[in-house]
C-alpha cells in the first residue's frame, strides 16, 4: 500500500464502490447462491467499510478495485471455512478442504468469471417471473450497486416503495425457484427479450424523466449502457438485437447534453445545437449498428436505432430525411403497433404530408380521447399541430390540458411558451 | 512549524449502515480533507488502527480486552500534521468529516526529540 495523500478525490474513480458492489454481489451470489443474497449484500458492505476504515487516513492502494476484490475473496474463504469447521470432519479432511476452498474460490474471482457472474445476475433480476417494476429496482440494487435511496431518486419513487419492490422481487425469486444462470438454447432468446426491455426502460427512465435530478438520470443512462455492453461482450449473449439496442442508446445519449438549456429548460430537437452532440458516442452508435446488421431478425431496436441514426446524420433539422424516417416508422409500427409509436409517426408525417394529415393520423389512434385526457404528451403534440395548422382555439385548449397533466416544471415552461405563440 | 497529532475517536464505520454510495461519499470527504492538508504541505502521515486491542494495567499487570465496548470512545486512527500553533492545528481539525457521526478529534502537539 502506498501513501498517496496528494491525490485529489476525483482520482478515486467515480462510482468505484457502486460498480465494485455490482461485481462483488454477482460473484458472491454465484458462490453462496441466490437464496443467500442478504448474506452476500452484508459481506459486500463489510468490504467497503473495511476499505473506508483503512484508506481514509491517506493511504490508498495502488489498485483500489483489486484491493476490494481481494478483501471480498478473503472474506468469502473465511466464511466458507467457518462453515466447514462446524461440520464434524477429521482434521486432515478439513485441512484438505480448506486448501481446496482457496483454489476453488479463486476461480470465481477471475475477470472472465466476474463478467459471467454479472450476466447471471442480470438474467436473474430480469426474470419474467418478476413484475417489471420489481425487475428494474432489483437490477439497480443487485447489478448496479445503487442504494435504496438512490433507486428511489432515480425512479422518482419513495424509499419505502422501493423497499417493497425489492422485497417482492426476492420473494418471487425464491417462489419461482429462479436459478442463478445464463439461460441457453431457445430459452436464451426469450429471456434476452426481457433483459433488453429492462435495460431500455432503465435508459428511458434516465433519458426522459424530467422529474429526477440530472446527475442521477445520467447515471441511469450510463448504467443501462454499461450493462448492455456487458451483454454484447459475452459470447453467450452477444446477439444482433443487443448490438442494436447498444447503438440506439449511444445515439440517444449523444444528445444528452444539448437537450437542456440554462435553468433546466427543454430544448427541442429542432432547436438543439447539433455541434454539442457527442460525436464520439455517435461514432460508437454507428459501430454498434454495423455490428448489429447480422442474422435474419429485424428487432425493434434495429429500427429505433436506424431512426435515431437518421437524426444524428442530418446536419440540421431541415435536412432530415423525413421520407426515410416515415418508412422506418411504418416498419416499427408493424412490430410495435402502440399509440406512442403512432404519435411519433404523426410528427414525422407533419414534415412529409403536412400538419393536417398529422392531425388526422393522431385522431385516428384508437382510444385517443382517453389518451388525451391522461397523458400530457398526446395533448401537447396534438395542440402544437393544431396551432401550426392555424386552429388556435383547439391548440390552446390542448396545450392547457397538457400543462395541467405534466408534473414537470420544465415541460410546463415549454408548454407556456407554445401557448404564448398560439395566443 | 510544529507537528501535531490528531487522535480520532468515534464509531467504526462498520457499525453505521452505509450504502456503497454513502461509503464512497464518506471516503471522498476524507480524501478531500487529507488532500487539502497535503496540498498545503501539512500532511505528515497517518494510519488506521485495528479495531480489537488489549489493555495491560495493574500493579501486577493484567492483560484484558481493551475498553472498546463503547464505540464512540474507541480510537480509530491518527494523523500527524504540521501547524504553526495549537490553535491553528485545532482549526485544521474542523475539516474532520465524522463530526456528524459523533466523532471527535483530540489535538496534541508532538514534542520534537531531535
Amino acid at each position: 500500500m502506498k501513501a498517496t495523500p496528494g491525490n485529489s478525490p476525483q482520482q478515486l474513480v467515480d462510482h468505484l464502490f457502486r460498480h465494485e458492489a455490482g461485481k462483488m454481489i454477482a460473484v458472491l451470489t454465484r458462490i453462496f447462491g441466490i437464496q443467500n443474497l442478504e448474506l452476500v449484500e452484508d459481506t459486500v458492505q463489510e468490504t467497503f467499510l473495511k476499505a473506508l476504515q483503512v484508506w481514509k487516513f491517506g493511504a490508498l492502494p495502488d489498485n483500489p478495485s483489486a484491493w476490494l476484490m481481494r478483501v471480498a475473496r478473503n472474506r468469502t474463504i473465511d466464511l466458507i471455512r467457518r462453515q466447514q469447521k462446524l461440520a464434524n470432519i477429521s482434521a486432515e479432511l478439513s485441512k484438505r478442504l480448506q486448501s481446496d476452498t482457496e483454489i476453488a474460490i479463486e476461480q470465481f474471482f477471475l475477470d472472465t468469471e466476474i463478467a459471467d457472474s454479472q450476466l447471471r445476475m442480470i438474467f436473474t433480476c430480469c426474470h419474467p417471473g418478476l413484475n417489471q417494476e420489481d425487475q428494474v429496482a432489483l437490477t439497480l440494487k443487485s447489478v448496479s450497486g445503487f442504494g435504496v435511496q438512490e433507486i428511489a431518486k432515480a425512479l422518482v419513487s419513495t424509499e419505502s416503495a422501493i423497499q417493497k419492490r425489492l422485497y417482492r422481487a426476492k420473494e418471487s425469486i425464491s417462489k419461482h425457484d429462479i436459478q442463478f444462470e445464463i439461460p441457453t438454447g431457445l430459452a436464451l432468446n426469450h429471456r434476452l427479450e426481457t433483459v433488453y426491455t429492462v435495460l431500455y426502460l432503465l435508459f428511458n427512465e434516465g433519458y426522459n424523466s424530467s422529474k429526477a435530478d440530472e446527475l442521477i438520470r445520467y447515471d441511469l443512462c450510463a448504467e443501462a449502457m454499461r450493462l448492455c455492453k456487458l451483454l454484447t461482450e459475452h459470447k453467450m449473449t452477444a446477439q444482433p438485437a443487443g448490438f442494436a439496442l447498444m447503438s440506439l442508446m449511444c445515439f440517444q445519449a449523444s444528445r444528452f447534453g444539448s437537450r437542456l438549456g440554462e435553468d433546466n429548460t427543454i430544448i427541442l430537437l429542432q432547436q438543439q445545437d447539433r455541434r454539442k452532440w457527442d460525436q464520439q458516442l455517435i461514432k460508437m452508435g454507428y459501430h454498434f449498428l454495423i455490428s448489429s446488421s447480422t442474422g435474419d431478425v429485424l428487432s425493434v431496436y434495429h429500427i429505433e436505432s436506424a431512426i435515431a441514426a437518421e437524426h444524428c446524420l442530418a446536419p440540421d433539422f431541415e435536412s432530415t430525411n423525413w421520407e426515410l424516417m416515415l418508412r422506418l416508422y411504418d416498419l416499427l409500427l408493424e412490430q410495435k403497433p402502440i399509440p406512442i409509436v403512432k404519435l411519433n409517426r404523426a410528427i414525422i408525417l407533419a414534415q412529409t404530408a403536412g400538419v393536417a394529415a398529422a392531425v388526422d393520423a393522431i385522431l385516428d389512434i384508437p382510444g385517443i380521447a382517453g389518451l388525451l385526457e391522461q397523458h400530457y404528451i398526446y395533448a401537447a403534440v396534438l395542440g402544437d399541430l393544431y396551432g401550426r395548422a392555424g386552429n388556435l382555439p383547439e391548440a390552446r385548449r390542448l396545450l392547457e390540458k397538457a400543462w395541467l397533466l405534466t408534473p414537470s416544471l420544465a415541460e410546463k415552461k415549454l408548454l407556456q411558451e407554445k401557448m404564448a405563440i398560439f395566443a | 512549524m510544529k507537528e501535531f497529532m490528531f487522535v480520532f475517536r468515534g464509531p467504526y464505520y462498520e457499525d453505521l449502515n452505509f450504502t456503497p454510495e454513502q461509503s464512497q461519499a464518506a471516503m471522498q470527504k476524507w480524501m478531500d480533507w487529507i488532500g487539502q492538508l497535503a496540498a498545503k504541505g501539512r500532511y505528515v502521515g497517518g494510519a488506521p488502527l485495528v479495531r480489537d486491542g488489549k489493555m495491560v494495567q495493574g500493579k501486577k499487570p493484567l492483560i484484558t480486552d481493551g475498553p472498546f465496548a463503547e464505540g464512540k470512545e474507541s480510537v480509530g486512527g491518527y494523523l500527524i500534521i504540521k501547524a504553526e500553533t495549537l490553535q491553528e492545528a485545532s482549526e485544521m481539525a474542523f475539516g474532520f468529516p465524522d463530526f456528524g457521526y459523533q466523532g471527535s478529534v483530540e489535538v496534541r502537539e508532538i514534542i520534537p526529540m531531535g
